[in-house]
């Protein structure tokens, strides 16, 4: 018996150690020293289902460049939303914390967490998350506080001027999820979310959505941060992070 | 806030078109009517009696004695500048040449009559206000002495030592009500001639008044002075006590359709809660959605806050004005109560309307709403996050505590409201228990059953507080309903028997045996059946079972001045049928001429007087023996004249007794049909 006895729990929090600063310098590496946008560290998420307790996220790093385009891919059930509603502080990880724009969001309470969506975030969804009781409009007015021109320009930015004071029920699929990419962009956000925006769309409409987040991302220099099943989508962008088994793989000669 | 407020409003109205909110909005409308229409009911009522009380007394309150009355009433009103007056009244025979007719003198002094007017006529004009009272040497006569003693203005009569000049008629006297009138004329006079007269002396029958009015406050604070300084023969009277008759009436019929109200308020309240539950699931995503982009605890809090009492305001709104819609037929039902129409209602019952309103709906919705305050942003990305479960405790106490509050509210009784909270709570306890047993049972029942029962249980098992509030919703429901279909039923009852479209409103008192004769002769020229006269003799209650009365020694205030004044003794041969026997016998025919009492069940009580008892009398000096053989309940709001103390036929015959009945006058014809009285009179 040569050497100190390490217990295994202990063995596996060494090597995540190590990994985990392998990680981070990969990813560092990659983004070019630019500054993060969005940082994750050793981000662990574990929920309990029927009394077991289920490991979606483990150890889990990620660096994300200010202006970065990226897309987490990874099978269904792989936990691409869960590490999105962590990313936007929407949830709270098991272990490990996210940073914003360099700011670790776990001291914050619910309603820093609030306030700094509102400050830096916007969000496009799978099933659009437009409020019913509200028209396309008052929907883009909402993160705005209520600047009526600013939404206005948003929504003819999309095409849908003509649409103002239509409500949700009364508009495509594709309407909606205009009004839904006009009410993410209007507020100027450092970084958006988007959860397979096209999931909801056929193929056509959810070209010309892709389309259209792509060119406003360009124009306005966002982060965005991309949650898809689609690879064909995930190429587009700057980088394609694979999620499997709880972590991120990157997967390289992509984009 | 503009933006919570658009938030809100935009809210309100989509979820409106949605149909989300109707239910609630319906159970807060009806809530708010039912509150509403019953307090604008009574509150026109209630200021009718007012108004009636002030116009009887002459005054807002009158202090009334059987001797002068003490110097330091008058002086402490004048010092809480109270405007004060005093009258002198005595019964007195009035002469004019051969002729002589007995009168009821009224003795004025300036300022009289303190509320309401004296109507008088003056050389054959129109009736005018009197504007003061006769001058020293004057009198003013009822037409019905002009005409028994044939004078006219100018003429003079003799009273007592002095001649008096007639120098009006008098039209209508405020203090005499509109509805009451004697068999005695009246007669005005300065109450500075009264020495003069020499008609006041040691055992003169003289009523002593002095007439106060002020502002309420003012009134209260001098009450509160003035009643325990009332020494033996001396009582105050106020709108308090004008009109028992429908005072009572009022004061049932308003327990009544309060505790109606009070259980709508209940039933809608429990419709509130089952709409409350659909509307925050829904509102779930929308407030889950506001949170991610960023709104914070306090925004939504605002929003919800704003929501409902936009709500409330627009519910309150249309529920008063409903109520209001309501009450006009609850005045047109109650419309035989009274000759004259009753007066628009005052705008505090809607004020009353819009607490209800808001205070329900924040009780019922705000503890609902304030959980979507804490909905997890979450909730956008994963629909299995719902909201935070909450005790139940917290969420149903401000209901129930409001609910109980508005019932001890409208009870207005505290052994009533006791019962009715007592009774809800026992039925919420039962309603619990028994869920919990139900929803044990239906757990324990074996798994292979239809698809939908199969539902149904999995449902219950996931959700147990929801079905426990279901079961316990609907059962509150069904016990207000029903104790709304009793109470509907009772009132109802109570209002038809009570209050028969020719319940009496005319009194006919103070008449004198030998006018028997011509009173029941002027009922058959009239057409009307043939009246009923009671007779009445005044009596003193000097000892009971040998024992000298001693006033002191009861308790009750009521009591002591019901031991104190004269008893109106009357005789009966059978019980009237608003009488109800609880102990002893009623007497037959037999019977006639003993010395037997019946006594009402609420004045034995409170002079401790039980079955079997002797009681002994004073009638103009003579003494009188009689033994209590049964104790009646009488419902006095029947209108009908009815006695505390009445004897058999033939123990009276010998004493001196005047006589009352009371007819039914339609208001139209009420100043005709009096004026064919005085007539009768004076042939």
């Amino acid at each position: 018996m040569t050497g100190a006895v390490v217990p295994d729990g202990a063995a596996a929090q060494a090597l995540s150690a190590v990994q985990h600063e392998n990680n981070v310098m990969i990813s560092k590496r990659k983004i070019m020293q630019k500054p993060l946008a969005v940082e994750a560290v050793n981000l662990d998420k574990h929920v309990s289902s029927n009394g077991n307790a289920l490991v979606i996220l483990s150890g889990l790093d990620l660096a994300i460049a200010a202006g970065e385009r990226i897309a987490i891919v990874g099978s269904s059930g792989s936990g691409k939303s869960t590490l999105l509603g962590l990313l936007a502080g929407l949830d709270n990880p098991t272990q490990g914390k996210v940073l914003i724009q360099g700011q670790d969001i776990a001291p914050l309470d619910e309603d820093g967490r609030a306030a700094l969506r509102a400050r830096c975030m916007g969000f496009v969804f799978q099933s659009f998350q437009l409020l019913p009781t509200l028209t396309a409009l008052e929907n883009v007015m909402l993160p705005l506080q209520d600047a009526k021109s600013q939404a206005i320009a948003a929504l003819e930015r999309v095409g849908l001027a003509h649409r103002l004071s239509h409500y949700p029920r009364h508009l495509s699929g594709g309407e909606q999820q205009r009004v839904a990419i006009a009410r993410a962009f209007a507020p100027r956000p450092a970084i958006l979310f988007a959860d397979e925006p096209t999931g909801n769309l056929d193929a056509a409409t959810g070209e010309n959505i892709i389309e259209l987040l792509f060119a406003l991302n360009a124009e306005s220099g966002t982060t965005l941060v991309l949650v898809t099943h689609d690879l064909t989508l995930a190429n587009r962008c700057g980088r394609v992070l694979s999620l499997q088994q709880g972590r991120i793989v990157e997967l390289e000669g992509v984009a | 806030m503009s933006l919570a407020f658009s938030l809100a409003w935009r809210q309100l109205r989509s979820q409106w078109a949605a149909g989300e909110i109707r239910v609630l909005m319906l159970a807060l409308v009806m809530a708010v009517a039912a509150t509403t229409s019953v307090g604008f009911f009574t509150d026109r009522i209630q200021t009718t009696l007012a108004r009636q009380g002030a116009m009887l007394l002459g005054a807002d309150a009158v202090i009334v004695a059987d001797h002068p009355i003490p110097a330091p009433f008058a002086a402490e009103a004048g010092r809480a500048n109270i405007q004060t007056s005093h009258t002198l009244e005595f019964p007195s025979m009035v002469l004019h040449g051969e002729r002589s007719q007995l009168s009821e003198i009224k003795a004025l002094a300036p300022g009289f009559p303190l509320r309401g007017s004296l109507m008088i006529k003056q050389q054959g004009g129109e009736a005018h206000e009197a504007g003061g009272i006769p001058e020293p040497g004057s009198v003013w006569i009822e037409p019905r002495l002009a005409n028994s003693l044939q004078v006219r203005e100018g003429d003079s009569l003799e009273l007592g030592n002095s001649q008096f000049k007639v120098s009006a008629i008098l039209h209508s006297e405020a203090s005499r009500g509109g509805d009451m009138f004697s068999f005695a004329p009246r007669v005005m006079m300065n109450a500075a001639d009264v020495p003069a007269t020499g008609l006041i002396q040691f055992g003169s029958r003289v009523k002593y008044q002095l007439l106060l009015a002020a502002d309420a406050g003012a009134m209260k604070t001098y009450t509160a002075w003035a009643q325990p300084r009332l020494a033996r023969g001396e009582r105050l009277q106020d709108l308090s006590t004008a009109r028992p008759e429908i005072r009572n009436a009022l004061e049932k019929t308003q327990q009544f359709l309060g505790l109606a109200a009070m259980v709508s308020v209940v039933l809608a309240m429990v419709a509130m809660f089952l709409a409350a539950m659909p509307y925050v699931q829904s509102s779930q995503d929308s407030y889950a959605l506001m949170r991610c982009f960023g709104a914070s605890g306090k925004l939504i809090s605002r929003i919800l806050l704003l929501q409902t009492l936009m709500l409330a305001v627009i519910g309150s709104t249309l529920g008063s004005l409903l109520g209001f819609v309501g009450q006009l037929g609850l005045g047109w039902l109650a419309g035989k109560l009274f000759v004259e129409t009753l007066p628009a209602p005052s705008w505090q019952p809607a004020l009353a309307g819009f607490v209800v309103g808001f205070a329900t709906l924040l009780a019922v919705m705000w503890p609902s709403l304030l959980r979507l305050r804490h909905v997890p942003a979450l909730h956008i990305l994963r629909q299995d996050i719902a909201l935070p479960t909450w005790s139940a405790v917290w969420q149903y106490t401000p209901s129930v505590l409001l609910a109980f509050g508005l019932i001890a509210w409208h009870a207005a009784d505290s052994k009533l409201a006791l019962a009715a909270i007592g009774g809800f709570s026992a039925l919420i306890v039962a309603v619990l228990v028994l869920t919990r047993l139900l929803r044990r049972l239906l757990l324990a029942l074996p798994q292979q059953q239809s698809g939908a029962v199969q539902l149904g249980l999995a449902a219950i098992r996931r959700r147990p507080r929801l079905f426990m509030a279901q079961v316990l919703g609907f059962s509150l429901g069904m016990a207000a309903l029903m104790l709304l279909a009793l109470i509907r039923g009772d009132l109802l009852h109570n209002w038809q028997s009570s209050l028969p479209p020719d319940a009496p409103n005319r009194f006919v008192i103070n008449i004198q045996g030998d006018q028997l004769d011509a009173i029941k002769a002027f009922f058959k020229q009239e057409g009307l059946s043939a009246p009923e006269l009671h007779p009445m003799v005044r009596a003193r209650l000097t000892a009971i079972n040998g024992k000298p009365l001693d006033i002191a020694s009861y308790k009750d205030e009521r009591a002591k001045r019901l031991a104190e004044r004269e008893f109106n003794l009357s005789w009966a041969a059978e019980m009237q049928d608003d009488n109800r026997l609880l102990a002893g016998e009623w007497w037959t025919p037999a019977q006639a001429g003993q010395p037997l009492l019946s006594l009402e069940q609420g004045i034995a009580d409170m002079l401790h007087v039980k079955l079997g008892d002797h009681l002994s009398y004073d009638v103009a000096g003579q003494p009188l023996e009689l033994t209590v053989s049964s104790l009646r309940k009488v419902e006095w709001d029947t209108m009908r004249a009815n006695f505390f103390a009445l004897t058999p036929p033939g123990v009276l015959d010998a004493m001196p007794a005047n006589y009352l009945t009371s007819l039914h006058v339609p208001g139209k014809h009420a100043e005709p049909a009096g004026a064919a009285i005085y007539q009768s009179d004076g042939d």
